[in-house]
Formats: C-alpha cells, structure tokens, sequence
C-alpha cells in the first residue's frame, strides 16, 4: 500500500478532514440551541449530514483518482508525541478504492438517517447530537490509517451508538444496549491487545508502514519476550486471531453475531439503519484494512477456518431467519446472512471474491438499509412487527408494497439489482480458489440462496398477501418522508445491479494490490 | 501513747468515711463521708508532726485541710440542694442526665 | 431481396431494440399507466407489435442468410465489436476474463426462439385487453407481463450463461408477481388465497433449479474462466477432444447442475410441482408461461448449453424428460379443471422435448422444434381455455361445462386446431415435432442401446397416447353434450339436432352473450380481440409444422427451413460436437436405421394418436342415447372424417411429394374433403354397429382403477411429500436452529455474561468482607473495648469511688503482700 506521490493542495488539501469533522461542528451548533428548537435543530443536523454527502460525492466522481491503488487525500501530521527516538502517534488519514464507496455510503445513510428519525417522538436535541457524533466516529474509522486513530474513532463510535439505543430504543434497550456496549468492547479490548503488542514489535501505528513491514516479513514479534510466542502459537497468529475476532464481532460472524438481533430489534429504525448499513461494514472493512495485509501468513494458514465460518453464518443466518415471527428480527439475521458472504469471499483469496466481498458490503449497506426502513414504515403505524399479525396489506398500502418488493428481491440477491452482482462475484471467485476445498463450501452456501428466497417471500406473504386485516384497513400509505428516505437505496440498488461498474472500477485496483499483496504471502 | 494508736483511730475514720460514701443512698450522708475521710487525714498530719520533730507543717496542713473542707462542703451543699430541686431526691444514682 | 441481408450495424440496434421497447415500456407504464387512457394497455401493446415486427424480421433475415450463406452462424456482439462491459468499464479491459461483457448472440436457434416469443407475446398482449378488462390491478398486470416478455427476450439474446442467468431469474421474479396477481384482489377469495401461495412455491421450487444451475455455471467458469457460450463450448469440445473422447468427470457433474435449471424452469420431475399451481394466475399469464417464456427457457438452456452436456448427462436428461412426459400424461388424464389439464399436459410435452434434447442429433433438433410448435399451439389451447372461462364466467371445472361448441364457434375452431396438434394428427405442426421426437428415440436406442433410451421409447408413445386421449376428453367434456351449468335462463342449449342451423346459433348466442341480455350466466362467446388472437394463433400451430419444416431429413441435402436455423451445425458452427454417436456408428448405419426409424415412429404416432382420440370417444364423446337421427350422423361424421383424415390424408399428401408447400397444403384440404364426403355417405351402417353397444362412464373405468387411480388424481402425492419432507424439514430445522441460536449461542453469550457477574460478586464479597472487614474488624475491635469500658462508665459516683477504693486496696495489698 502505497501513498499517493504528490498530496493534494490548496482547498483540497483538508477535504477528507472537512468530511468527518463536519458533523461535529454541527453538533456543538446543536448543543449551543435551545432545548424547544427542535425544528432548528432537524435543519441543522439535516444541513451538516448533507454536505459531508455533498463533499464525499464530489470527491468520489471529481477527485479521486480511480486508476491507482494508492492511498490519496492524504493527511499526515505528528499528533501524540512519544518521546525522541520513538515514532509518535499521527494524525494520518487518507482513503483508497476499498475504504471510499464505504465513505460515500456512511455520508449517505447518515444523511437518510435523519429524516427517517423524524418520526422518533422524544428525539431531544441530544439524539441528533450524537448520532451527528456517531458521523464522526464512524467517518474516521474509514479514512484512518493511524492505528491508534484507527482504535480512538472505534471507541469514539461506540459511545453515540450505546446512548441511541440505550435511550430512544424499544422495550428492553438497555438490555441490548449493554450487550452491544460490551460485545464491541470485548472485542475493542483484543484489538488494543494487537496494537500494543504489533507497537511493540515494530514500533509504529501506521497501519500502511506494517504492511510493509509485514510484506518485508519483518513484524514476526522478534523484539517481544519468547518471540511472542505463546502457548505453542506464533505472534501473528495470535495477533491474527486478536484483530479478526475484535472485527469478526462486528461483521458479525457466527457465532459472534447474537449481539446483533437485539440490538437491532431494540434500537429505532435510523439507529437500526445505520447500524446494518455501515457499523457491520467496520468489521468487514477492518478486516480488508487491517487485519489481513498486516498478518498475511496467518490469514492465508487459517483462510479456511474463515470460510467454514462465512459458510456457516450464511446457511445458519438464513435458517434462523426463517425460524423468526419478528419483521425486524428476521431482517437482522438476513444480515447475518448476508454478511456471511463477505467473509466468504475474502477468504477465498481470489480477485473476484474480494472485489465480490467488497461489494457486497456497499450493496448490502443500501440493501439490509431499505428493509430497515421498510420495517421501520409499519412499525410505525402498527407498533408491532409481529409477521403472522399483519396481513393483506399490499391493497391498503400499494406503493409501499412495491418499495417492499423492490427491497426483498434486492435482497434475495435477484439478478438485475446489485445483490446478485455481489454474490455471483463471491462465489464464482471462492469456486475458483486455490484451495479446491472451498468448492463444497460454495455448494452449501448456495442453500442459503434458497433459504433467503424462502423467508422473504414467506414474510412478504405474510404481511403484504392474504385477507387484509380489519385492524389496520385504515392505514396511510407510505408518505413522502419516507419515500425520500427509501428512494435513493433502492435505487442504488437497481442501478448498481446493471451498472456495476460504478462501483467495482473504483474498487478494483485496491482490491487487486491487496489480492496481490495477500497471495505472495502465501506463495512464499 | 504511741503513734500507731493515733494512726488506727485515723484508718477507722478513714474507713467509716469511705463506707459512708461507698455505701449510703444519701449525698449527705457522702458528704460526711468525705469529712470524715478528710478529718481522718488530718488526724494523721497532726500524728505526724507530734512524733516528728517541731516543724509546723503538719498542723499547717491540717489548717489548710480543714478550711477547704469548709468550702467544699459549702459548695457541695449547695450542688445537692440543686440536684435537689432539679431530681426530687438527694440519692447519688438518681442524678443521670449526663450518663450515656 | 436486400432488406433480407444481414447488416450488422442496423441489425444490433434492432435487435437491441427487441428487448429495450417493452422495457421503455414497462417503466412508462408502472409510473404513469394509471394515468393514461386504457390504462395504457395500448402503448404496451403496441410496444409489443413493434416488437413482434422486428423479430419477425430478424427472423425472416435470418432464414434468408441460412438458405443464401454458407456462414451459417451470426454472432453480432463479435461482428460488430458492440458489447457491454458489464462489471468494469476501466478497472479491466473487455477481454479480461475477470471482466464480465454482455453482448447479442444473435444465430438460428435465437432466431427461431425470439420470433416465438415476439409472436406469441403480442397475441397474449392482445387477448389481455379483453380478458383482463376490469381487474383492479390492470395496469400493473400490463407492466408486469411486458417485463416477463423483456426477461424472455434478453434471455434469448444473451451471448453468455451468467447474463442468461440474470434474465432467466427476472423471469421468475416476475412470474412470482403475475402468477400472484390475484392475492392482491381479495374479491375471489378462492384465487386470492390459491395464488398467495401458488406464486412463492412457483419462484421457491424453481430457485432450486436456479441454484442448481448457479453451481454448474461455476463450474464451468471455474475450468474454463469464461461464460460466454462460444467459448464454452469450444473449450469443452477440446478439452474432451484432448481427453481422447473421455468426459473428465467434473463435466458430467456440472453439466447435472446446469441441467438442474432446466428441471426447475421447465418443470421436470422433481421440480414440476410448482407449474400446475401456476395457473393460480390470470389465463394469460398461463399461456405465457407455458408456451412462449418461462418452461421454454428450461428448453432453451438446453439447446443453448448441448455441446457441453456429456453423454452421461444426455442420458439423464432423455430418463427424466421421458419419466415426466409419461407421468405428467397420466395425471392429465384425472384433471377436472381445464387449465390443469393443459398445465398437466405441458409438462408432458416438455417432458418430450427434454428427452429428445437428451437423444442428440436429430433429436436436439426435434426437440427445439417441439419447442416452437408446442409454444403456438399450447398458447393458443391456454388462450382458448381462457376464453372459455371467461365465456362461463370463470367457471373451471370441466364438468360444469359440455355444448359450447354453439355457444363459441370461434373458440371451438381455434381449441379444436390446437388439440388436433398437440394430440399429434398429421398436417398439424404437433405431428412433425412428436413424430421426429419417437424417431429420435427409436434411432439412438437402435444405434446404442441404454436404460434410458429404452425407456423413453417405451414412454413416450405412451405419453402421446395418453396426450391425445386427455386432450379429447378435455374437448368432449367441454364442447360437447349439453351445458352442464348453471343457467338462468335456457337459452338454446342442449338441443344438438339443431346442428343444420349452426350458423343462427352462432348470432344467436352471441347476441345473448355480448349484449348482455341475460344476466345469467350463460356462456357466450368472447369479444373481437381475444378470438383474433386465438385465430392467428391456431394459424400458426395449424401450419406451424408444414411452415417451418416440410421434412426433418437429416441427411438430405435440401434442407427444410426450420433446419436452416437450428440444426447442430448452424447452431455450434466450428464445434465438433462431442456428445454425439460414437465413432462406431457410421453414416451408412445412421441412413438407414433413420429410414426405418423413420417409418416406425410415423406409423407408432399414428397408432397411438388415433387410439388415443378413439379412447377418449369411446368414453366421453357424444352419447348416442340423446336420441334424433341428426346427432347420430353429426357424431359419427366427426368420427368419420378423424379417420379419413388420419388414414387417408396422407396418402393423398405422398402421392404430391416435392411439390411446393402450398401445393401440398391445398392439395391436402381437397384430399381431407373428397375422403371426409365419401365416408360420410358410408355412415350409417357404422352407426349402426356402434350403436349397438354399450360403452362404459368414466366413473366405472375410474373405479375400476380403484387405488390407483386416486393416486394419479392426487398428482401421485408429490405435493404431499414434498410438503412432509423438504418443507417441513426446513421449517423445522429454523425452528430448531432459532432455538439454537436463542438459547445455545445466546445462552453462552449470557453464561459468559454471568460468570463474569459472578466473579464481579466473588471479588465484590472478598473486597466487602475480607479488605474492607480488616478495616472495620479494627474499628469493632475498638468499639468492643470501648462498650466493655462502658459498663464501667455508670455515672455513679457512688460506684467510682467504690473502684477508687478497690483500686487502692489492691494497690496497696500489691504494695504490702508483693
């Protein structure tokens, strides 16, 4: 991985920091606002989520040089000095073609994020605050490249996340608002682990500095006591397995996942969205980002293991899914699912699972997002989400049946819509792999195919089919809020699904210099 | 007469005062004890100085010793008359407000 | 004629179009349609007309180039550098193999293919204007039905299998929605709750096949690092050629996969279930899917993917296709509805084309061509069924209805044609395809004999016995006899000696039923567009057969059209097909066993055909007890001329061989006439003879079956265990694994969660109770010494001083004993 020769100037120079740092001077106007100004206070966070989207979009089409690999935009300054003759820690972003569609998405889910919280009641001053906060933590986990930044951010997210749906969550959200507190933090504590001991090893933070190292084969854990070695295991697999397991929490893969249905069922529909669409992204990014390149032997030994388990997260996911009566519920294991096949497709090692992983993380962002919302849409009207107590409501609720419509067949990865890209990329490129053991995993993934056909359309049965149920034969269609929320996901959608290329050309020669990077470990 | 004779009829008093106050249910009855305690101690300053030789001390002592047995009895009459009014009664025990 | 060569440039922007005109469409129509007047069928329609002139077109080109060219193939992406780089436009150029590009293949079969489509999807789009007027959902059953059609057209243009697959899935999304039209409409509740659950067993049952098809694709890239269909089967043919003949054996298994897609698509066995369900949906959308899109697409695949099918693979597909045909045929011969006896009998007849796709050679090509013909006459039947339920006001049940033949002429002439050729009648286009299709069989058996190949001889004349028996029956129980129906008023039915004024009927009935006269429902005919369609369909399956293909010789030098278009070498040009007969079987061998299969096949179908007409007359024509001379003579009369048709026609046919197609069309309709004159003159001694005795009801042959035949009428109780086995097993393995998840993963998150609690609570208790407790066991210490000294504390002065004096005593006796 390396930087951009010549870092970009004048107005430009900041660009990246403008994006991340935006929401937050947002929140303190929000914070300086009177407590009854909550009109005032839905503009503001409207405003400062708009323009880091405006920013970012600008940036993905405008500036961002798509036929290199190489980190651009960036910025780099001393930030924590550690005494001379030590590296100090920096203030070092910059982003590349994996970690820029994931940018664009976050500007864009938080921006959806707000109307959609519009119809939370009691959202004080304070919830858009921190989901404003929320921007900046998550923003910065995707340009970092410093990895104390990396890990200060992913604490920095942690918080906002806890408060959205410890407060403004359903019946049991301190429940779920402490288990997803503490999962994550379990998780966060392995990572700091890893960062000290690799620190420690090879007495640097810059995440692109140890992957040369790492290439150069130099970060062996020589310079700790024994090696590093422990218990029989060699300090890159344990630092491996400290990282995926911190990142694998949240992805999540089974069997770490069970954080994910309450949190999900607990938080409102914004929190819900942005928590599908993006935080599970973290993990898969982390992964790509900051686990693999750094331990690429590791990750090669143990490639495998990491397939069994996507494998299994896609086949379980789906199973459990179908078993579930809660809408929200079931969408959240979908996500399990779903995700199932990014770890499928890093695993395999080959460019067109990677690009396929990567992929499939943007598309199930905008995907698992507009179910989110959908459920969101009667959720409000109904206040439950019992599946089996709805019924017959595509004739009350027409277009929001044809949204919905869009959305499940975006999900059960219908060709024609981005999914299927996604999937299709995964496993044609984990078939292909060098292991030929992979080969019967793909088979028993494609299970999980039909398994998500069934409960969608189960669910879809459920709610929209049937006799319509007199209860709710008075319901609104959807309205225009919520429609503007759902629009441009499902668009996405539907237009990355024939025009792929509008992500994968961006994404491609970062995904090939890691692919290359990766398999020279494993080559020698 | 020797010394000892004088010294017994002072341990005695001494002893009758302190059953005196020991033992009775009654401040002035305690009071008297103390005189007697007090008059029994000057018995033996007086004893002392007879068989010692003709320093004065002793006697003065004595003097001493009985003019603030005066005052204190003076004052202690006056305690009691107060416990007096304040308690109803004169007996040592009953006077307990600063107990505990 | 000029307009008739191929020109690249102009040609991919129509072809282009083929698919792009509906899809504009579609768009328009699902923002907009509700807006427009009509609601906007008639842009659809239109759209579609356009659609149907450019394929027609192209096909006519097509032809043109196959008869004028000796390039028998046309691949327009290659010929014209115009193809979509799909997944990357500069990450990686188009020849990348990790580039996915997605262009035209544009070569015979495609031709044949897209002609049916554009043709037979217009004439739906047509009839839907009439049969679907009043729906809540028009506009949306419009827009979703034009969509089905673009699915079906891009899939046949795709050059690739994975761009193939993104067609082939849109089909079967929007089969999901068509066939699930009515659970939008809770005003028949019936097919409001039919359809709900008809349309998600339809797109689950054949994702099944999609997944099974998604393996084999990747399989194929896996090796090969390639989807496009040339390429694929270039490489296989030299790898197989490189083999020394042998198929490695992971072909054969990815060839079981991609045949998979077929099996779910076309509704072979196991996977058939979901297509009788199917009619759930509206009449049109059944006549698509069961003529012209989603089970041809099965078919299609095949043709498409032949070359790289091995042997071993050819072999299951002729097992299954013939084990569908027979079975699907039995079922057929149960059903009461009459759309479920047209839905049993397209399985049946897919069940033809797979097994003579598995036959190879000329067989490949029967099939395919089965395909076409099958896709005009079979829309057509389901068109005409459409009509007549709308006739009867959706009324389904066979045995509600009997005696429309006067009440629906139209209908009756366009179903009457259709039946004739499917029930394989010669000079109906059925006849050609079943014909070359038994032939087939019996060549492949004769020349290498195999289970498979035996058995598909075997089953499939039995299958086409069964087809025109069930097929008449279907006829007979609803054309003739009397109305069975509920009738508000009796409004000339049931009178079959009226025969002479059969044209006064016709006004009649049609006034009776179009203008509304009679609230009742009384079945009448339907309106202009419907039978138009019906018409223009009946057309073509009548002359479907002669049209495309005079004779299906293989080795005649004069080729017939169809042959021009799809035949193994116009369709894999430069692949030497490997899958073929071995190198033991000679050209010599192969004349002369395909002139005796030839003769064989023309006289079985010919057997079986007229035994199955006859059967299904015997049992469920006429009965001659409804008294009156005339309804003897008419009866017989359709008898008379079935069997001068059957047995003379072709006599004439032969005596004319070679002449020109109008000719011999002509010369047949005269022969068809003379012979029926002649033998109608001889009817009455027969009816004499059969009068005499006495043939059985179907309810005696029914029990007569007992056992057997309840299991056939419950579809051999496929449903049933599907149902208790894949579905409710995963059903149950969900439940189970939310169990699972809830308590096992969960749990151990939890147990996790509560030892740290109650480690929290250990070191809680030590910090309480042991480091706290040394703090204030000091401070307790204290205290109990304190409370102790408090005992002496009494406040009686008394007490002190008794201390004071015991104190000094003892001082003193330490003093003096010490």
């Amino acid at each position: 991985m390396e930087l951009q020769a010549s870092y970009p100037e004048g107005v430009l120079s900041n660009l990246l920091s403008w994006i991340v740092f935006l929401p937050m001077i947002g929140m303190a106007i929000i914070l300086c606002l009177p407590k009854d100004a909550m009109e005032t206070v839905k503009k503001v966070s409207l405003v400062f989520t708009g323009i880091p989207l405006v920013l970012a979009t600008y940036l993905y089409f405008g500036i961002f040089d798509k036929s290199t690999s190489a980190l651009q935009l960036v910025e780099r300054f001393d930030w924590i000095s550690l005494g001379a003759g030590e590296n100090p820690i920096q203030y070092f972003i910059g982003v590349d073609g994996i970690s820029l569609p994931l940018v664009w998405l976050t500007t864009l889910l938080l921006f959806i994020g707000v109307p959609a919280s519009y119809s939370i009641k009691n959202a004080s001053k304070a919830y858009y605050a921190l989901l404003l906060l929320l921007e900046v933590g998550i923003l910065g986990v995707f340009v970092s490249l410093d990895y104390f930044l990396f890990y200060v951010f992913w604490e920095i997210m942690l918080l906002p996340m806890y408060f959205l749906i410890g407060i403004w969550g359903g019946p049991r959200r301190e429940y779920a608002a402490i288990k997803f507190f503490l999962y994550t933090l379990a998780g966060s504590v392995l990572m700091l682990v890893a960062v000290v001991a690799l620190r420690i090893d090879s007495g640097t933070f810059s995440i692109p500095d140890l992957i040369s190292l790492a290439q150069a084969g130099e970060l062996t854990g020589a310079s700790l006591p024994y090696g590093g070695e422990l218990l029989g295991m060699k300090f890159t697999t344990w630092v491996f397995w400290f990282l995926f397991i911190s990142f694998a929490i949240k992805v999540p893969v089974f069997p770490f996942h069970t954080w994910l249905p309450d949190a999900h069922v607990q938080a409102p529909t914004p929190i819900s969205v942005i928590l599908a669409g993006i935080l599970l992204k973290l993990g898969g990014y982390g992964m790509l980002r900051a686990c693999f390149p750094i331990v690429p032997d590791a990750f090669n030994e143990f490639a495998y293991a990491l397939a069994v388990l996507g494998v299994i997260s896609i086949v379980y996911g789906a199973f459990v899914a179908l078993g579930q009566s809660d809408f929200k519920r079931m969408v959240a294991y979908s996500s399990v699912s779903h995700m199932g096949y990014v770890l499928l497709g890093m695993a395999a090692l080959t460019e067109w699972g990677m690009n396929g992983a990567a992929l499939q993380m943007f598309n199930h962002g905008t995907s698992s997002a507009a179910l989110f919302l959908i459920v969101g849409v009667i959720y409000d009207r109904a206040h439950h989400r019992d599946l089996n107590g709805f019924g017959g409501m595509s004739q009350q609720m027409p277009v929001y049946w044809g949204l919905t419509t869009i959305g499940f067949f975006a999900a059960l990865g219908l060709p024609g819509m981005a999914g299927f890209i996604s999937e299709a990329m995964t496993l044609v490129g984990a078939y292909s792999s060098a292991n030929p053991d992979f080969r019967v995993l793909v088979v028993i993934s494609v299970l999980g195919i039909v398994i998500t056909a069934a409960f969608l359309l189960w669910a879809m049965q459920r709610v929209f089919l049937g006799t319509l149920n007199e209860k709710y034969a008075s319901f609104p269609d959807i309205d225009k809020r919520e429609i503007f929320c759902q629009a441009p996901l499902l668009f996405l959608c539907i237009v990355l699904g024939i025009f792929p290329f509008y992500l994968l050309d961006w994404m491609e020669p970062s995904i090939a210099n890691l692919v290359e990077i990766l398999t020279i470990a494993s080559n020698g | 007469m020797g010394l000892g004779a004088y010294i017994a009829v002072s341990a005695v008093l001494f002893a009758i005062g302190v059953v005196c106050i020991v033992a009775r249910r009654n401040m002035i009855y305690v009071l008297m004890g103390i005189e007697m305690i007090l008059n029994a101690a000057n018995i033996n300053f007086v004893a002392f100085n007879r068989f010692n030789g003709d320093a004065m001390d002793g006697r003065m002592f004595a003097i001493f010793v009985i003019i603030l047995a005066a005052a204190e009895a003076a004052v202690a009459l006056g305690i009691v008359l107060n416990v007096y009014h304040l308690f109803e009664s004169i007996k040592p025990g009953d006077a307990d407000l600063m107990r505990d | 004629m000029d307009f008739l060569q191929f020109n690249p440039e102009v040609d991919f922007k129509l072809l282009l179009a083929v698919p792009l005109i509906p899809l504009v469409g579609y768009v328009v129509q699902i923002f907009f349609g509700r807006f427009l007047p009509r609601k906007g069928d008639w842009l659809l329609t239109a759209g579609m007309f356009a659609t149907m002139c450019i394929t027609v077109l192209m096909a006519a080109k097509a032809i043109s180039h196959g008869f004028s060219s000796s390039e028998p193939f046309f691949h327009l992406s290659k010929d014209v550098g115009m193809s979509f780089s799909w997944f990357y436009q500069e990450g990686k150029d188009a020849a990348d193999p990790l580039n996915m590009t997605a262009g035209l293949l544009y070569d015979g079969l495609g031709a044949a293919m897209l002609a049916v489509v554009g043709i037979v999807s217009f004439f739906v789009h047509l009839f839907s204007t009439g049969y679907m007027k009043g729906d809540k959902r028009y506009h949306i059953f419009f827009a979703n039905i034009s969509l089905f059609t673009v699915a079906m057209l891009g899939l046949v243009l795709s050059d690739n299998i994975l761009f193939l697959f993104v067609f082939w899935e849109i089909m079967g999304l929007m089969s999901y929605l068509l066939i699930g039209h009515f659970s939008h409409d809770p005003s028949t509740p019936f097919f409001h709750r039919w359809a709900t659950w008809a349309s998600k067993k339809a797109f689950l049952t054949t994702r099944v096949g999609d997944c099974c098809l998604l393996i084999g694709m990747m399989m194929f890239w896996q090796n090969f690092q390639t989807f496009q269909f040339t390429e694929l089967w270039r490489l296989t043919s030299e790898e197989v050629a490189r083999n020394g003949g042998e198929w490695p054996q992971w072909m054969t298994i990815a060839g079981l996969f991609i045949f998979g897609g077929t099996v779910g698509k076309s509704a072979q066995f196991p996977l058939h279930i979901w297509l009788p369900d199917a009619m759930a949906g509206p009449t049109p959308v059944s006549a698509m899917i069961h003529a012209a899109t989603m089970v041809a697409a099965g078919v299609f695949l095949l043709g498409r993917t032949f070359p790289i099918l091995s042997p071993d693979v050819l072999a299951i597909v002729t097992a299954t296709g013939a084990v569908t045909a027979l079975f699907a045929a039995t079922i057929g011969v149960t059903a009461f509805d009459l759309k479920a006896v047209l839905a049993w009998s397209t399985i049946s007849q897919l069940g033809f084309m797979v097994a003579a796709i598995g036959t190879g050679g000329i067989g490949l090509v029967a099939g395919l061509f089965h395909m076409v013909t099958h896709a005009f006459f079979k829309s057509c039947l389901f068109l005409s069924a459409g009509s007549v339920i709308h006739g009867c006001h959706h009324e389904q049940d066979m045995r509600k209805m009997g005696g429309l033949r006067k009440r629906m002429p139209l209908t009756f002439l366009a179903m009457g044609i259709s039946t004739l050729a499917i029930a394989g009648i010669p000079m109906f286009s059925g006849f050609y395809s079943k014909d070359k299709i038994i032939q087939a069989a019996f060549m492949k058996t004769s020349l290498e004999f195999s289970g498979a190949q035996a058995f598909a001889c075997f089953a499939l004349p039995v299958a086409a016995a069964l087809t025109a028996f069930y097929m008449f029956r279907m006829m007979f129980m609803t054309f003739a006899g009397e109305y069975r129906g509920d009738v508000a008023e009796g409004h000339g039915h049931g009178h079959d000696d009226h025969h002479d004024d059969h044209d006064h009927h016709i006004v009649h009935s049609e006034d009776g039923g179009i203008a509304g006269g009679h609230p009742g429902p009384v079945p009448h005919e339907s309106p202009l567009p419907m039978t138009l369609s019906l018409l223009v369909l009946a057309t073509l399956g009548f002359l479907g057969g002669k049209f495309w293909l005079a004779d299906l010789d293989i080795l005649a030098h004069s080729k017939p059209w169809f042959m021009k278009l799809v035949s193994p070498e116009k369709m894999y040009p430069g692949i030497e097909l490997m899958n073929g007969y071995g190198a033991q079987v000679t050209d010599a061998m192969l004349k002369s066993t395909y002139d005796s299969a030839h003769t064989w096949a023309m006289i079985i179908s010919l057997f079986v055909a007229s035994a199955g007409i006859f059967g299904a007359w015997w049992i469920y024509g006429p009965r001659l007890r409804t008294t009156g001379q005339a309804v003897v003579r008419w009866t017989w009369t359709i008898v008379c001329l079935v069997l001068a048709y059957l047995f003379g026609v072709p006599l004439v046919g032969s005596l004319i061989e070679g002449a020109d197609t109008l000719v011999v069309v002509a010369a047949w309709i005269i022969g068809l006439g003379l012979l029926g004159y002649v033998l109608m003159r001889t009817t009455k001694w027969i009816v004499g003879v059969f009068a005499g005795l006495s043939r059985p009801a179907p309810e005696n042959i029914a029990d007569g079956f007992g056992e057997l035949y309840v299991a056939v009428a419950n579809k051999y109780y496929i449903d049933e265990v599907v149902d208790a086995s894949v579905i409710r097993l995963s059903m149950l393995a969900s439940k189970f694994l939310r169990w699972f998840d809830e308590t096992i993963v969960d749990g151990l998150v939890l147990l996790i969660g509560r030892i740290n609690r109650s480690g929290g609570g250990v070191s809680a208790w030590f910090d309480q109770k042991v480091v706290d407790g040394a703090v204030n066991g000091v401070g307790a210490l204290t205290q109990t010494f304190g409370f102790i000294a408090r005992l002496f504390q009494t406040g009686r002065i008394q007490q002190y001083a008794s201390f004071a004096v015991a104190g000094g005593l003892a001082v003193a006796a330490w003093l003096l004993l010490g």
